[in-house]
């Protein structure tokens, strides 16, 4: 497993790194924990000319609410989220992968990654949170229903850096994360986010659900919202939106997972989800 | 410390006494062992499954810079193909050639192409890429029924896929269905899996001054010095081969590969010394698979219960090519195919088949895991079919207890079990029962048991060798013990361990003889260069076995330590016995020698017997009468999602018997890595090739082995019954619970799924297989 010949800087600032970027041209890839890119590295399925190790910069390690909203900067590892007390996305951080890649991985890393697989994109999505994407010409925020563009594409473009992802704290907000894999350690074969907000009357004020692996991009259940929002939380409710939660998805099959068996596989997870998230 | 008669070295569960050197980064492996002036190798594999080599251009690889050479099949000028060692007599087995470079035709995904030799590490596998090789494609054969019928063939010039018919079988098998009141027959699928070895394999070949050193991440150094011997041309005793710390093989590392052929064969052309090892990917592409049959099962019994035949057809997926031990696997099981059951008619046929995949050869169980994944699975379906329950099933059919040892009706000769005790032990251990009564809401529990024997301590050399089974080497084991001036001790084993705690249970038989502290005895492996000629480590038998010779070495230690201590002591020799750590005068345990006393009075020879030579060092070289028979019962209880079809094992109970125990605590490690190793089977792991041949589980993601997170704790047991056929009463353990346990979880969730109609299901037993088996049951 060896990769390909590369060069690497550790840039001591944002501004440096964002020059050695822009130096690097489109082979230049940016190295924020590295626990996606070094795999497809050392398969050669990736085979960047430049790595920018991201790695001094403390000004993306950074946490802080502003205003009810949770700021997390790129480089805040998985680790820290899982255990910050972040509702659903801690509870979510906290099943990537195993304890070693929560320690490394970051948070921008995964989401400037995309990998639909991955539990942070829908989590994002869900949320309708946002990320702040830095350029030579400069700092922009984009929204996360912009951000997954494809299969491991996203709107941060050559030469960009993620810096800072921002959730919305959604207090009022019950959630519940269902994630389904074959081992504890593996990417979900699916994983369904969801938020439900009970209005005072016990029916549902807001629903949101994120699907994890549903597609090549992060998705949102929005038959399944929309069929739940303004209804009376029970489990005949709850149940009848579930099974709408596949409804237009054509995710990706592989070994051990069919279409048919994922779509079915959502319905379930999103009925527990929901579930969890009403009570 | 010492042993006293209350407190014996054998049975202790002491701490390994490797594990400081191996927990502590201490530990030299392959990857730790470089040599001045070493150079680097990378392999060029096919990415066709199978394909006519019509050019390879290694023009722009050579012109790489730090690249010294690339090699090709054709410059390979070896004595022969790489070696199978089966010759059954009768039995025509086709071989189709294996070089270590493919020569003119590939045959699996995988198979080396070119070899590339360069000063460092990374330039090498940049060369490789650059080595252009163009492939005319030929048809892919993948699937194993369809290969077996015809069609397209592996290796066009055999005129067939089929490789060999072998047949094991004995009792009337027609008298036996004749009589029964119930037949039932099954479709038994055992899926291909990868023996994964923490520690990939690696070679070092360092030729220099006429002489070859081979250090490879090997299970089997004597035999790889004398295959490297027999197909270099060079005299045996100009090779030294070593096995350093391996880390792990579980069968995957019994083998004479390609790329040890091929890195002493380059490292003397160029007298440079030449190191590899391998990746992942390289690991799962090529090194050898396991398991990968599929089984036509019949059984019958009376209404009451009594089997009365058992029989089975097997197809073999050896995969593109036969390696050291490939097409004999399926045949391992068949010796113990009716499993624990005194049945009197039993019938094994076996078609080894061709398929453009990476050959099969042994992974831990070799062939017993499928058989008795096969004798108790169509057990619990009889029972169904019986409407009798499926532990009764089993008491009824048991071999006795007072009926051994036991001839089976194929001839085998079972040395000693009692099969109704360990199945009592594990019902006392584990309310499996109430485990399953407790099921949460929604969910579904079963419980599967497994009640198994296995045939293990490879070999009576009578019994395999050439004008037996037909294996073309004999299966004694070696021991040699030293008694150093100070009474420490180095003992030189010839099998070759590699993460079985073998130096602490040698250790312990040692000083169990001798009265002194297992620390002080060093156990040395895995080097053909320091010990006697040895057979290495598989089919659990480093204990059993290479154990057994150390036995019999130390006994010998044990009569020169008698006689030195009765001639200093003027007493005679059959008075002298070891009473705690001295050799004493029966009666008067005060006078007396330790064994330190005793090799001071051996290597200063002042006053030893007339004619006795002095040292005290011996060696034993122990072919066994016998195999030996492990045995024991396992259960479980597994908890389905009926809504994902996904499985959790609750509760895994084990009692397994290997004789008395020489280190309870090993023994339990050992079953520990068994069962979760068949878990994984059964749950978890599957090597799998697409319709082109294409491996698609090629890496720890895709493949998918359990952590300690997906597995639960284990509650064990033992019983213990001596084998009659070695001094030390062991029969082996390290392949037990793999052989035990899948169909222990395949028959539980068979239990849990019964209410909603489903009868049969094959492993593995991933999320999506259950949760269809639950939706063609309602359909």
């Amino acid at each position: 497993m060896i990769p390909a010949e590369f060069d690497y800087v550790a840039p001591a600032s944002l501004d440096d790194a964002l020059k050695a970027l822009a130096d690097g041209g489109e082979d230049a890839k940016v190295l924020a924990g590295g626990h996606s890119l070094i795999p497809l590295m050392k398969l050669r399925m990736a085979a960047p000319s430049l790595i920018v190790d991201l790695r001094q910069l403390g000004e993306l390690k950074a946490v802080s609410e502003d205003n009810g909203t949770i700021r997390l900067g790129a480089l805040v590892t998985h680790h820290t989220v899982a255990t910050g007390g972040f509702g659903l996305v801690s509870a979510a951080a906290a099943t990537i992968a195993d304890q070693q890649v929560r320690n490394m991985g970051t948070i921008g890393g995964t989401l400037a990654h995309g990998d639909p697989a991955s539990d942070m994109p829908a989590v994002l999505l869900a949320y309708e949170g946002s990320v702040l994407i830095r350029g030579s010409g400069g700092e922009r925020e984009v929204a996360a229903a912009d951000l997954f563009e494809d299969f491991l594409t996203t709107a941060v473009g050559e030469g960009e850096i993620l810096t800072e992802v921002r959730f919305p704290k959604l207090d009022g907000y019950g959630y519940g994360y269902e994630k389904f894999n074959r081992r504890q350690e593996d990417w979900a074969m699916v994983a369904v986010s969801a938020l439900v907000k009970k209005g005072a009357d016990g029916t549902a004020e807001d629903v949101r659900i994120g699907l994890t692996h549903m597609g090549s991009v992060p998705l949102r259940a929005t038959a399944a919202e929309d069929a739940l929002r303004g209804k009376p939380l029970n489990a005949e409710s709850i149940a009848a939106a579930a099974e709408l939660a596949a409804e237009g998805t054509e995710p990706p099959a592989d070994l051990n997972a069919s279409q048919d068996y994922k779509r079915h596989l959502a319905r379930v997870l999103t009925r527990r989800a929901l579930t969890t998230a009403a009570s | 410390m010492s042993a006293t008669a209350a407190e014996p070295w054998i049975g202790r569960p002491l701490k390994r006494k490797e594990d400081p050197r191996l927990i502590m980064g201490r530990a030299r492996y392959i990857d730790d062992i470089n040599a001045v002036g070493q150079l680097w190798a990378a392999f060029v594999r096919s990415p066709e499954a199978h394909a006519r080599i019509a050019s390879i251009d290694t023009s722009e690889a050579k012109a790489f810079p730090g690249v010294h050479a690339v090699f090709t099949g054709n410059d390979l000028d070896l004595e022969a193909p790489l070696p199978m060692a089966w010759v059954p007599p009768g039995v025509e087995v086709k071989n189709p050639p294996h070089w270590s470079l493919a020569k003119d035709e590939v045959h699996h995904v995988g198979d080396p192409v070119a070899l590339v030799i360069g000063s460092d590490r990374y330039a090498v596998v940049d060369a490789a890429q650059l080595v252009s090789v163009e492939y005319d494609p030929l048809p892919v054969v993948v699937d194993l029924e369809k290969a077996y019928e015809g069609g397209d063939l592996v290796h066009a010039d055999l005129g067939t896929n089929q490789c060999h018919e072998w047949s094991l079988g004995g009792g009337d098998l027609d008298a036996g269905f004749a009589a029964a009141d119930v037949v039932v027959e099954r479709r038994i699928v055992n899926h291909r899996t990868a023996g994964a070895a923490i520690e990939p394999r690696g070679v070092l070949a360092d030729y220099r001054a006429g002489s070859l050193t081979l250090t490879s991440s090997t299970q089997v150094p004597h035999f790889l010095r004398l295959f490297l011997a027999l197909q270099l041309g060079i005299s045996e005793d100009r090779i030294r081969a070593i096995a350093p710390e391996v880390g792990g093989g579980f069968g995957s590392k019994l083998q004479i590969y390609g790329e040890e052929i091929a890195l002493a064969w380059a490292s003397r052309k160029l007298e440079r010394p030449i190191k590899w090892v391998e990746s992942r990917t390289e690991g799962m592409l090529a090194t050898h698979h396991g398991r990968d049959q599929i089984a036509y099962t019949k059984i019958g019994a009376t209404r009451d219960g009594k089997i009365t035949a058992y029989h089975t057809k097997i197809l073999q997926d050896l995969g593109a090519y036969l390696m050291l031990l490939t097409p004999t696997i399926p045949s391992l099981g068949a010796f113990v195919m009716s499993g624990v059951y005194d049945i009197p008619a039993v019938q094994t046929d076996i078609v080894g088949v061709f398929t453009n995949k990476m050959p099969t050869d042994a992974i831990r169980g070799a062939g017993r895991p499928e058989a008795t994944h096969q004798i108790e699975l169509m057990i619990d379906q009889l029972a169904d079919e019986l409407g009798m329950d499926r532990l009764e099933l089993r008491r009824k059919n048991f071999m006795r207890p007072e009926s051994f040892p036991h001839e089976t009706a194929i001839g085998v000769v079972y040395d000693s079990g009692d099969y109704p005790k360990a199945l009592d032990t594990l019902l006392e251990l584990a309310d499996l029962d109430a485990i399953k009564a407790a099921a949460p809401a929604g969910k579904l529990r079963g419980i599967g048991y497994s009640t198994y024997t296995e045939i293990c301590g490879l070999a009576p050399s009578r019994v395999t060798g050439p004008s037996g089974f037909g294996l073309q080497t004999g299966l004694w084991e070696s021991a040699m013990v030293r008694v150093h001036i100070t009474g420490a001790v180095t003992v030189y084993t010839g099998t070759s361990p590699h993460g079985q705690g073998l130096e602490t249970t040698m250790a312990q038989i040692v000083a169990q003889r001798l009265g002194c502290d297992p620390q002080n005895v060093e156990v040395i492996h895995g080097d053909t260069g320091t010990g006697p000629q040895g057979l290495g480590t598989y089919g659990s038998r480093s204990t059993a076995v290479g154990g057994e010779s150390v036995a019999r070495a130390t006994a010998k230690i044990v009569d020169k330590a008698r006689q030195i201590v009765a001639h200093q002591l003027e007493a005679a020799v059959d008075d002298v016995e070891l009473s705690g750590d001295k050799f004493s005068v029966k009666g008067s345990p005060d006078k007396g020698m330790t064994i330190g006393e005793i090799s001071m009075a051996a290597y200063i020879p002042e006053n030893l017997p007339e004619g006795m030579e002095p040292g005290l060092e011996e060696l034993a070289f122990y072919d066994p009468e016998n195999f030996v028979f492990p045995f024991g019962a396992h259960g479980c209880v597994v908890e389905v999602d009926p809504d994902t079809g996904n499985v959790d094992v609750v509760k895994y109970a084990a009692v397994d018997d290997c004789g008395p125990a020489i280190n309870p605590k090993i023994i339990d490690g050992q079953v520990h890595g068994g069962i979760v190793h068949a878990i994984g089977q059964a749950l978890f792991e599957r090597i799998h090739y697409d319709d082109e041949g294409q491996l698609v589980t090629s890496n720890f993601a895709d493949y998918a082995l359990p952590s300690a997170a997906d597995v639960p704790s284990f509650d064990l047991d033992r019983t213990e019954t001596p084998s009659p056929v070695n001094s030390l009463g062991v029969k082996g353990i390290g392949e037990a619970g793999t052989i035990a346990a899948s169909p222990a979880i395949t028959n539980a969730v068979l239990d849990a799924l019964r209410p909603l109609g489903v009868t049969f299901i094959n492993m593995p037993l991933g999320p999506q297989r259950v949760w269809e088996a639950i939706q063609e049951a309602k359909a």
